[in-house]
């Protein structure tokens, strides 16, 4: 028979919390920032195929950080809630708020009632269709959400990278200055360096697109040439 | 059925199920449409859709339908839309019990759209084609009531670059034609046209006109096909996939090749 030596809640939660903090340190890091026509979301990612960023629904994007395998799961869950939603009442009811508190109380209980917290933090974001703003959720792996205004940092060094974009960033760029400036953010930390464009990944959701789907993947020779 | 596009491994499921029919039998099935046991369905009158077809050019392929729904000897809709782009590369055009017809094809819709979003790449041609005879043959207990719902499909298959065309049966059998195919109650006459005009490598415009002349013909014959409208300005839906992607043909395209083909008649 084994017994479970007392741990204070306070400990706990503490230890848990640097261990999701170590996972996602590991990994390299995601930028989500509004742009003139809509939300551009990039990172820096050696791999063509496994992707940090990718479309949920019709305007709704979704990013992560951390573990590949804990936040594809949770980008596999939202789009098979946005599509349910979607199929079951209208398209336009798919809200990134929704999505983001489902994402919320999702990670919140994995953080509390499962033996290893996910490492992970995710980014939902949504344009509207008219002229209106953007809205960015960041989600962290205890499932506090928070609502950002105009530009978030995730990942390891997230918090060097909001200082340099609080400094850089302006309201109103168009996508090449975004992507230029949001890869030079990028290469500031850990240390200074050159990120090359094949190193990116970046994704848009672009509100002048005439389709449904204001998604779009950034393909690498486009990339190249914003960042020639 | 449930999740057979999802394997198992050591009793739980093993990788993301990409079907959006499976998640939707699975998570929410009152929402799909379901045999009634005790209906019979000789006895229903819901709405029709009528004529439906589907021919290579050139490019691609073009599918094309009429506006005419029929209940009965009713015409029940006289703007219904028949023809719709599948995906950004493929069309679905439904002949058919109206209703039930509209709800495959929004699930096929979503579909392969939930595909795309969840693997990061869009089915083969092939792929979409057989997904289809799949949900065809789902449907079969409502066809036995009655509820009848026989598609064309078609695409632009990227990997042979051309245009494909498929159609099915009620029980979900496929077949994949090499030239055009049409279905639904006006499917003879404008098959008879079609045997007459089509030949291999049609440019777009030619297409288009032999598409147009081909409706009309199965309006002169079939009763409940609904012909061009002149006077309230109906016309038929036309869908064109090239290896550009699905794009519906403008109206005043499908206008000129109406007017040409009716002057040439003498109307």
């Amino acid at each position: 028979m084994s017994f479970m030596p007392y741990v204070a809640p306070e400990q706990l939660m503490k230890d848990r919390s640097d261990y999701a903090h170590k996972g996602i340190a590991r990994g390299r890091s995601v930028i989500g920032l509004e742009y003139a026509d809509g939300l551009l979301c990039i990172a820096e990612n050696p791999s063509a195929t496994l992707h940090k960023i990718s479309e949920i629904y019709d305007k709704a994007v979704f990013a992560g950080v951390g573990k590949y395998s804990e936040f594809e799961e949770l980008r596999i869950a939202g789009i098979r809630l946005a599509d349910l939603r979607g199929y079951q009442y209208g398209r336009e009811d798919v809200k990134a708020r929704d999505l983001a508190n489902a994402y919320s109380q999702a990670l919140s209980s994995i953080f509390t009632q499962q033996m290893k917290p996910y490492e992970v933090e995710i980014l939902v974001g949504e344009v509207d269709g008219g002229s209106g703003g953007s809205s960015i959720y960041h989600i962290l792996f205890d499932g506090s959400v928070s609502d950002e205004q105009g530009y978030v940092a995730m990942g390891g060094h997230s918090e060097d990278l909001m200082d340099t974009l609080r400094d850089r960033y302006q309201e109103g760029w168009d996508l090449a200055t975004a992507i230029r400036t949001a890869v030079q953010v990028l290469g500031t930390t850990p240390e200074p360096r050159e990120i090359a464009a094949d190193q990116i990944e970046a994704g848009v959701l672009d509100r002048t697109r005439v389709q449904r789907r204001k998604f779009r993947r950034l393909a690498a020779e486009e990339l190249a040439g914003f960042l020639a | 059925m449930s999740d057979h596009l999802q394997p198992r491994l050591g009793g739980t499921p093993f990788g993301a199920s990409p079907s959006f029919a499976d998640l939707v039998r699975r998570e929410r099935p009152e929402a799909l449409p379901v045999a009634q046991t005790d209906a019979r369905g000789a006895d229903l009158v819901v709405p029709h859709g009528t004529t439906v077809l589907g021919l290579k050019y050139a490019d691609g392929m073009l599918m094309a339908g009429d506006r005419r729904a029929t209940a009965g000897n009713q015409i029940a809709d006289a703007k219904m839309r028949k023809v719709f782009p599948a995906d950004d590369y493929s069309a679905i055009a439904i002949a058919g019990a109206a209703g039930q017809a509209i709800e495959v094809v929004k699930l096929f819709q979503l579909e392969l759209e939930h595909y795309e979003k969840i693997t990061g790449d869009r089915l083969s041609l092939e792929g979409k084609a057989n997904r289809l005879a799949q949900m065809i043959r789902q449907n079969f207990p409502m066809a036995l009531q009655g509820l009848v719902v026989v598609p064309l499909f078609g695409g632009f298959d990227d990997r042979r670059g051309e245009g494909r065309i498929f159609y099915y049966d009620a029980t979900g059998g496929r077949w994949e034609e090499d030239d055009f195919q049409t279905t639904g109650s006006g499917g003879g006459p404008a098959k008879n046209s079609l045997k007459k005009r089509w030949r291999p490598g049609l440019t777009r415009d030619e297409a288009i006109r032999v598409a147009v002349e081909a409706l009309i013909d199965a309006a002169e014959d079939d009763a409940a096909t609904g012909g061009p409208d002149t006077v309230r300005k109906i016309w038929p839906v036309l869908i064109a996939v090239t290896a550009q992607g699905a794009e519906d043909v403008p109206e005043d395209q499908v206008v000129a090749a109406v007017e040409a083909v009716l002057q040439e008649r003498g109307a």
